[in-house]
């Protein structure tokens, strides 16, 4: 009999990690597939920010694969995602996170993947009762069934409270040998890492998607209103991750970067924006998104000029790039208590 | 053998990654890709991606923010 072949949704946490070993151990062929939606945590911020210059650059989903000795395939997504993330059937967590549709998705892709490299079936990380939306008793058959991956989908930490699978019918994988983890204690699944000598896994707080975090999800949601439709491109979510967001009216917003990190990636967007900079003091580049009135580039030179150095000066002076034509102004920056609360996103 | 290049400045990991194992798909063992990028995080995911997935990292240059990494086609692919 040729060796059977499963594919591991890899998300770069220690669940994933621990299903893919858990399987290995039963000489399954396994590989991993990593999934890109825009939104991942992964990758993205931590290049940008000084602050976060010292922190590893290590991406999780890599360094899983690498442990296990796997391959891993990484999938970009983000043009099928979007939707995901502006039509969720199974609608949203407590943010815009829209979990459950989120991984019908994914195990569906995995299910097409499976299908055209000739793998047998997909392995998770998921644990019965661990997520309050998407890992539920009652939420699991829902993802098995809505991604048409049926009993091809086997979650080796949990397999034990759940019906068993084609993998574990057909003798593939020894039931016996699978986990009845659940709820929401990490304590199995550390205990299980410390058996595999599996040490510096990732642990998020939040997961690994951008859409769990509550002030993230508010930028969206601002996004969305400010353009009058649920849409998005990549630019979008990634601008949604750098800088201060500052909406002081309706039609514009402010992209303030908050270090030299923040603004060398905002350097990389600024032919798309209206934006400003400080010629007389240092500061941060500012991006303008929406369209702005000769009163509202005043206003926005002034917050400009609460963000620089020249935040104490009498005056300071800025020069206003608006579709390739420079202008210069000379502003008083705005004195802190005329900044409201309510304009920071 | 060939060389290729393939331009993943500006963009974010995993983007770099992505882009580059996409374009090894439809190369052949041998041949050589040049990866310009700009994201300090490609230093080390693009030589992990290359380790495990079987290819070789035959040089890394920085020149101020741009890194070009050279891989080579491995035989797995």
């Amino acid at each position: 009999m040729s060796q059977r072949k499963a594919v591991a949704l890899i998300s770069g946490g220690l669940d994933s990690l621990l299903a893919a070993r858990v399987i290995m151990e039963q000489g399954i062929h396994v590989e991993g597939i990593n999934f890109f939606t825009g939104f991942c945590v992964e990758g993205h911020t931590h290049a940008i920010r000084n602050q976060d210059q010292a922190k590893p650059k290590r991406n999780n989903a890599l360094w899983v694969a690498e442990q296990l000795g796997i391959k891993l395939h990484i999938v970009d997504i983000i043009e099928e995602y979007k939707d995901v993330v502006i039509n969720p059937k199974h609608g949203y967590g407590a943010n815009l996170n829209p979990c459950l549709d989120c991984k019908v998705f994914m195990v569906g892709k995995a299910r097409e993947w499976i299908e055209q490299h000739g793998f047998d079936f997909i392995i998770t990380g998921e644990v019965v009762g661990q997520r309050p939306k998407s890992q539920r008793a009652d939420t699991m058959p829902v993802v098995a069934h809505e991604s048409g991956a049926e009993d091809l989908l086997l979650r080796p930490l949990c397999a034990k409270n759940l019906p068993e699978t084609l993998p574990e019918r057909e003798g593939w994988v020894d039931r016996d040998r699978l986990y009845d983890f659940s709820g929401r204690s990490r304590k199995p699944q550390m205990a299980l890492a410390r058996q595999f000598g599996f040490e510096d896994y990732a642990q998020p707080a939040g997961g690994c998607c951008f859409l769990t975090d509550k002030q993230y999800s508010t930028k969206l949601a601002d996004l969305w209103q400010a353009r009058g439709e649920r849409r998005y491109e990549l630019d979008d979510i990634m601008l949604l991750k750098v800088g201060r967001h500052v909406r002081p009216r309706p039609n514009f917003k402010l992209i303030i970067g908050r270090d030299e990190g923040e603004n060398n990636f905002l350097e990389g967007y600024r032919k798309q924006f209206t934006h400003l900079r400080s010629t007389s003091h240092k500061g941060p580049l500012v991006l303008l998104d929406g369209e702005a009135g000769e009163d509202d580039l005043e206003l926005a030179a002034r917050l400009l000029g609460r963000f620089s150095q020249g935040r104490d000066a009498p005056e300071i002076e800025v020069e206003i790039n608006r579709g390739g034509a420079t202008s210069t102004r000379r502003v008083k920056p705005l004195p802190p208590d005329e900044i409201r609360q309510d304009w920071y996103l | 053998m060939s060389e290729h290049t393939l331009d993943a400045r500006n963009i974010l990991c995993p983007l770099p990654v992505i882009r580059t194992q996409d374009a090894i798909a439809d190369l052949a063992p041998g041949d050589v890709l040049h990866v310009s990028c700009t994201d300090p995080g490609a230093i080390n995911d693009i030589p992990t991606w290359c380790r495990i997935n079987g290819h070789e990292v035959i040089n890394i240059d920085q020149d101020g923010r741009e890194i070009r990494i050279s891989v080579k086609v491995g035989a797995t692919e």
